[in-house]
């Protein structure tokens, strides 16, 4: 992991099939290095975002924004702070690619976590209180068992996003510097150069078998799991299995060698760990004094706003007029149109289908896990064959590449509309019967108001993996030949290319405030509406 | 009265306690400088309404929370946090789920550093004790709601305290259970196999209270204040028929719907409308079959409030405010443990819908100052519209958010049935003209 850049250069990555193996690893432990990292980051920042009022004021809506912003965007940044850190090892460029992976991972998990935090349910928290739990004993015996199964989800959703990041992260040129991490993303990037089909094709199936593996062997006993932890007071109807979970549990040898672990967990769960010294307890300040503390914070946050604007703002204005800014917003414009029509032109295929199957639920229960796995699928392996016959065929690059953009994210409008139909319920189902409402009524007046608020979540996730996808799809290559659509995702993209800093930082910058504004303005009010009139339970 | 001989367990002196408005400002009081003792050896209840702030006093007591003003002392000790010595029961059970039940009964034990094979060791023991053997490696999702309410009891008594409180423990259980529980609780407790020296309980049911309580404290509303004490010298088992029983539940229920003398508002807005009033949520369903269930024989106008509420399985937090309600429509009237209806009432039991909602409007108009004062605004809008709001910040003035909000949503109801207004849900507007 730390040899000199150098040796680490393009030539050490081998097409040949027997090197797949180990590359798919190294992938693999990076994702896990970084999903690591994102639960430690998640455990703390929202932590400390849910005990602290004045913290919490700065860490939410900073989580907001992190979660909205095309992360991709931001990579040749991350890439050249993390090599100056390391000069000369390519521990810099793992430690970049693993920070990529990280920012695509931790904020929609620190955000479940705190959700999870404020809602311990008040007797849960006067039980502890009233036992005297020290915060530590708290955190793990009740508030981290509490979250456990909504974190579980998050990291699910985290882990499919990531691959997508692995991939886009292990063979990125900024400017000059060059780098490949032995990986599938990198063999990929060596198979693209080299025009080599067979290559390609080796990697998706590569991808296929550590994404299947990874499924079965870490995700479906976690979340068989995570069910122990689901505060409810009847037993669920449907309950997960896992294969994996069974094993364990029956295998006897697989049990004691677990129980070291599992106790040793336990009892560090059940450490006091006091603080060392007791702050005296702190007497409840008045209120004018809360204000003029308040006033002081916001003071702070201000000063640091500002700061940030007056180091960013001359860097950009520099080389940039106030022709770039109306070009790059002129091209978000475009993009912004390819991600509705794109997600229309979705949702109107997906809808029907995931109704018709979730309405048969021997039929959902095949095809639901179809669909989650082709949404952890990372799209952009496949983009060299659509890549290909856009070539061969000479089409317009405008149209075509946009198919990319929803290729990887329309998996999520389809397995949560299959999930909201199989969850619909049936005396609903049998009075539309029972009163002949057919046709067009039904579908107005009956399941499509029953799977919005499902649809609405599945389609804000879509929506947000779709900008950060067109980063990658408006901008591909196939060895020397570059193919480019019109908009901000191929502006960064070719900006990175030749390392043009303010550009990326202006076309990133541009794009986060659509993003933002289009989920405030769009997203926010259509979940709001779907949760307050259209929730059946 | 007696006063005891013995040093009090616990004391709590003149305790006040008010809401929280949303902006942190301390709003309408919950409890008006109640003061008790905790002997040794007696089983205190703590009797009141939904509302009369009962809980927050369990809660001040246990040192979850802190008083506004007064104090907590326990064995002369001022209570600050959580005390040693006193454990809770909860009326939800508030089990971990992720714990079996011998993990969750240890969970307080192993929190405190008490050694793995001795925390065991107590767990098991308060197991058996409580009736739960065979069930200790099971998960609370797996237990019937009497079954878990035991794992409450086990987990309370294993750390050995001296005082119990439990916070409405019988309520969320069905009926049968509840009593089997009750007189286990009971036998455990008259034989001494308990470690506890005094139980405070919380409860809204009268016949519980009098059967398992040694003296009462009937808890008025808004404010909670102590309006009465009642000892009950009954020997254990006591037995629900035996008149002097049904002597002292008549008594409480008399008690507990005697008219409040209208309590002086703070010099606020419209002193005289009334406004602060908060009212309960009542169906217009639940109000008219009342109504006719009073009005029909065998009532014929008149009810025994114990026996309406055992014939109709309604317990008085159900009962009480469709009976204040029916009182405050004038509909009918409260009196010594007894509803009667009024003539306005009896002729809404024989109407048709159409001259009740009538009826019905036109008393609430009359009688419910909130109903009034939106109407009065619509009429006097050309618009005819009014955010509803408006009303709720109005009412925040008096009484806590949840309340405001409760109050509104029935004056809402109310308003439809009787078409005084109407109310648009979604752009949550009062207007006065019906959908066409």
């Amino acid at each position: 992991m730390t040899l000199p850049l150098s040796a680490a250069e393009s030539a050490s990555i081998s097409l040949d099939y027997g090197a797949l193996p180990y590359y798919a690893l190294r992938t693999t432990l990076r994702m896990f290095t970084a999903i690591g990292a994102s639960l430690v980051f998640t455990f703390i920042y929202a932590t400390i975002a849910a005990k602290n009022r004045r913290a919490a004021m700065v860490l939410v809506p900073l989580l907001d924004v992190l979660q909205s912003v095309p992360i991709l965007g931001f990579l040749s940044f991350t890439i050249t702070f993390f090599l100056g850190l390391f000069p000369g090892s390519t521990l810099g460029a793992e430690c970049a690619a693993i920070f990529a992976i990280f920012t695509s991972q931790a904020w929609n998990m620190a955000f479940s976590f705190y959700q999870s935090l404020r809602s311990v349910p008040r007797d849960l928290n006067e039980v502890a209180s009233g036992f005297l739990l020290s915060p530590w004993q708290r955190f793990w015996q009740l508030e981290t068992p509490f979250a456990l199964p909504a974190l579980i989800w998050n990291m699910m959703m985290s882990m499919s996003g990531g691959w997508f990041f692995v991939v886009a992260s292990e063979a990125i040129a900024v400017g000059d510097t060059t780098i490949k991490l032995p990986g599938i993303g990198a063999y990929l990037a060596a198979a693209i150069e080299q025009r080599r089909i067979d290559g390609v094709i080796a990697a998706v199936a590569a991808m296929l078998v550590v994404i299947i593996a990874y499924d079965q062997l870490l995700f479906r006993p976690l979340v068989t799991f995570a069910a122990r932890f689901r505060v409810e007071l009847s037993a669920a109807q449907t309950v997960e299995s896992s294969w994996v979970a069974d094993l364990f549990m029956r295998t006897r040898w697989l049990r004691n060698a677990m129980r070291g672990p599992v106790q040793l967990f336990q009892s560090i769960g059940l450490l006091r760990l006091e603080p060392l010294f007791r702050l005296p307890a702190p007497r409840v300040p008045s209120r004018e004094l809360e204000i003029v503390f308040d006033l002081i914070w916001y003071g702070l946050i201000g000063l640091c706003i500002i700061w940030a604007l007056w180091l960013i703002v001359p860097f950009v204005t520099q080389e940039l007029s106030w022709h770039d800014v109306g070009e790059s917003v002129a091209l978000t414009l475009i993009t912004m149109l390819r991600v509705v029509l794109l997600m229309g032109l979705a949702t109107l295929v997906w809808v029907p289908v995931g109704v018709w199957v979730g309405l048969r639920p021997r039929l959902a229960e095949k095809i639901q896990p179809l669909a989650q796995f082709l949404a952890a699928f990372p799209a952009n392996v496949i983009f060299p064959v659509a890549v290909v016959a856009i070539l061969k065929f000479s089409l317009n690059a405008d149209i075509w590449l946009s198919f990319l953009i929803v290729f990887g994210t329309q998996w999520y409008i389809l397995f949560n509309v299959i999930a909201g139909a199989s969850a619909f319920p049936n005396d609903l189902k049998e009075a539309a019967a029972s009163f002949r409402i057919h046709g067009w009524d039904w579908w107005k007046s009956v399941i499509l108001p029953g799977i919005f608020p499902y649809y609405v979540t599945g389609a804000l996730t879509a929506s947000g993996g779709s900008w950060n996808a067109a980063i990658v799809a408006e901008y591909v290559k196939w060895g020397d030949d570059t193919i480019a659509a019109h908009g901000i995702g191929a502006y960064i993209a070719e900006a990175t290319a030749t390392g043009n800093y303010p550009k990326i930082v202006l076309g990133v910058a541009v794009m986060s405030i659509f993003v933002i504004l289009f989920n405030r303005l769009f997203w926010r009010p259509l979940f709001g509406f779907a949760e307050r009139r259209l929730r059946l339970d | 009265m007696l006063e005891s001989h013995a040093h009090p367990l616990l004391q709590v002196r003149e305790v006040c306690q008010s809401y929280r408005t949303g902006s942190g400002e301390m709003g309408a009081p919950i409890l008006d400088n109640v003061s008790l003792e905790l002997r040794e050896d007696e089983i205190v209840g703590l009797l009141g309404r939904s509302g009369c702030g009962k809980s927050s006093l369990l809660r001040i007591v246990s040192g979850l929370v802190k008083p506004a003003a007064g104090e907590v002392t326990y064995h002369g000790v001022p209570v600050r946090g959580p005390a040693e010595g006193v454990a809770m029961v909860f009326q939800s059970f508030a089990l971990f789920p992720w714990l079996s039940v011998l993990a969750n009964v240890e969970l307080g034990l192993r929190a405190r550093r008490v050694s793995k094979t001795e925390a065991r060791q107590r767990a098991l023991k308060a197991i058996d004790l409580i009736g739960l053997d065979g069930f200790e490696s099971a998960f609370p999702k797996e237990l019937s709601g009497g079954m878990r309410q035991r794992v409450g009891f086990a987990r309370a008594l294993v750390v050995n305290p001296n005082i119990l409180l439990m916070d409405e423990p019988f309520s969320a259980l069905d009926v049968l259970t509840a009593e089997t529980l009750r007189s286990d609780l009971l036998d455990l407790w008259v034989e001494g196999r308990m470690p506890i020296k005094s139980i405070l309980m919380v409860t809204h049911n009268i016949e519980e209270a009098v059967l398992m309580c040694d003296r009462i404290l009937v808890l008025s509303s808004n404010p909670g204040r102590i309006a009465a004490e009642i000892h009950v010298g009954l020997q254990h088992p006591r037995n629900r028929l035996d008149p002097e029983f049904r002597q002292l539940v008549d008594k409480i229920y008399a008690l507990m719907t005697r008219r409040q003398e209208p309590v002086a508002h703070r010099d606020g807005t419209f002193p005289g409308l009334g406004l602060g009033m908060a009212l309960p949520r009542v169906s217009t369903n639940t109000l008219a079959g009342m109504l006719e269930e009073i009005a029909a024989p065998p009532y014929n106008g008149r009810a025994d409030m114990p026996a309406l509420a055992d014939s109709l399985h309604m317990e008085i937090d159900d009962l009480f405010p469709v009976g204040e309600t029916l009182q405050l429509l004038r509909f009918a009237e409260l009196e010594e443990g007894d509803i009667k209806l009024t003539p306005a009432g009896l002729r809404f039991a024989d109407a048709e819908v159409d001259v009740r909602k009538k009826l019905f409007g036109d008393h609430l108009l009359a009688y419910v100052p909130l109903a009034a004062r939106i109407k009065m605004v619509l009429d006097e809008r050309p618009s005819h519209f009014a955010r509803a709001i408006r009303f709720l910040e109005e009412l925040e003035d008096y009484m806590s958010d949840d309340y405001a909000d409760r109050t509104l949503k029935s004056v809402v109801n109310w308003g439809r049935y009787g078409e005084i207004f109407a109310y648009d849900e979604a752009s949550e507007t009062f207007s006065l003209e019906n959908p066409q």
